[in-house]
């Protein structure tokens, strides 16, 4: 949808005529001549700003527009993939047309079980998102520590790293002070990043996680990947809805690519900051900074 | 014995897809990515390619450019098997050379592996 033919005219049309309209008028009205001619430039570029704006205008819209239909097109396909798995892996145990070898079924039955799960965060991810979009994210602030929500989230993925032939280590600094803010959310960007961390890193790499008092007023945390690292193209649209970088999909098609929107939204809530340093092939460092209660 | 080249990366189609073709009676051949997906019909040879279209390292169409541009591939049928659905995509893959075009959730197993058979056995 591009700005309309006509609309070009009729602005150009209407620049010219009051540019004509307001020489005559201002001839009639003021003597000097140089008067006449600042007064008929000022007139035109008034207009001139004015069918700018108007013409970003549309052009806005016509983004939006195109934004929202990727975003269901996007979406649609996101959530049938996990949902052809789930039919023709339900259709191949329950039909008694194919034979499914006992050693295979578990495996049959635990596809549906991990597609499920996927499907359920995916539409958890989009409820977010679109809350976010809509200015609706609910935040249930306590205080509590960070340290310990780190903690506890390192824990949970050792067993995922080891399994990956990853190294997964954490390091808090003593006598952390707590912060007073949303634990789910904040649970929610750390689950990510580390994901993240240790997905997108080959077998035999690192994922360190740190955090620590940045100065008075904040507390840090920052994880650290051996991984595949962001192209320097891709760096600026990391935050974006959907965005995958061009070496993240050739490493895995999965992953809604809504994560890191999710996390900087959250921290920036949360009163925070968050970035990465990042090289390709050498790894990614992601931070993300807290407010001290 | 009939010789079909699968490349789709999510596990469960390979599994689901790849067993009931076997107990067709065809022998399967699996690829995860898209590049091994044409090296694999450049070395296996085979009488069919189901290609999904979003694949690792290489995505669907380029493959699918590659396979129709290489004497030893362009005359293998290929059935685009994806969830992608857009009338664009469709019309894209038809004129790189794909003899079909499935979107994986209009159809069951048993309808889609019948597709194959039509195609394969002509």
């Amino acid at each position: 949808m591009q700005c309309p033919q006509f609309l070009f005219l009729v602005m150009g049309t209407v620049i010219i005529l009051t540019s004509i309209v307001s020489y005559l008028i201002g001839t009639r009205l003021v003597a000097e001549e140089e008067i006449v001619v600042l007064i008929v430039l000022a007139v035109s570029v008034f207009l001139f700003i004015l069918a700018f704006i108007i013409t970003r205008s549309f052009e806005r819209l016509a983004e939006v527009s195109k934004m929202k239909s990727e975003f269901i097109n996007i979406v649609s396909h996101q959530l049938r993939s996990p949902l052809t798995n789930i039919k023709w892996t339900f259709e191949i145990l329950s039909s008694g047309e194919f034979e499914v070898p006992e050693s295979k079924q578990e495996e049959y039955f635990v596809n549906v079980k991990d597609n499920i799960a996927r499907m359920v965060e995916l539409i958890d991810d989009l409820l977010i998102v679109s809350r976010i979009e809509q200015g609706r994210l609910p935040m249930r602030k306590k205080e509590f520590s960070f340290a310990d929500l780190v903690s506890s989230q390192v824990s949970r993925y050792k067993v995922f790293a080891q399994a990956s032939h990853i190294e997964l280590s954490l390091l808090i600094e003593e006598n952390l002070p707590e912060i007073f803010a949303d634990p789910s959310l904040l649970k929610l960007v750390t689950e990510n990043l580390i994901d993240n961390a240790i997905r997108y890193t080959r077998g035999g790499g690192r994922v360190e996680v740190f955090v620590k008092k940045r100065d008075k007023r904040n507390i840090i945390l920052s994880v650290k990947d051996s991984g595949v690292g962001i192209p320097q193209k891709d760096q600026k649209y990391i935050f974006q809805k959907f965005f995958r970088a061009e070496n993240a999909l050739k490493q895995r098609t999965r992953g809604s690519g809504l994560g890191l929107y999710v996390c900087k939204t959250i921290i920036s809530k949360a009163g925070g900051q968050i970035w990465f340093k990042s090289e390709q092939g050498r790894g990614t460092a992601f931070y993300a900074t807290l407010p001290i209660k | 014995m009939k010789k079909i080249l699968f490349v789709e990366d999510e596990a469960a189609l390979q599994e689901a897809v790849g067993i009931s073709l076997e107990q067709k009676g065809y022998k399967v051949v699996r690829a995860l990515d898209g590049e091994a997906g044409f090296r694999s019909a450049k070395t296996e040879n085979p009488d069919l390619i189901l290609l999904d279209l979003i694949l690792p390292r290489k995505d669907g169409f380029e493959v699918l450019e590659n396979l129709k541009k290489d004497q030893d591939t362009k005359d293998i049928p290929v059935i685009v098997l994806t969830n992608l659905e857009g009338m664009k995509d469709v019309e894209k893959a038809i004129s790189l050379g794909a003899v079909s075009y499935l979107v994986k959730t209009d159809y069951d197993l048993k309808e889609m592996l019948k597709k194959i058979e039509e195609i394969i056995e002509k």
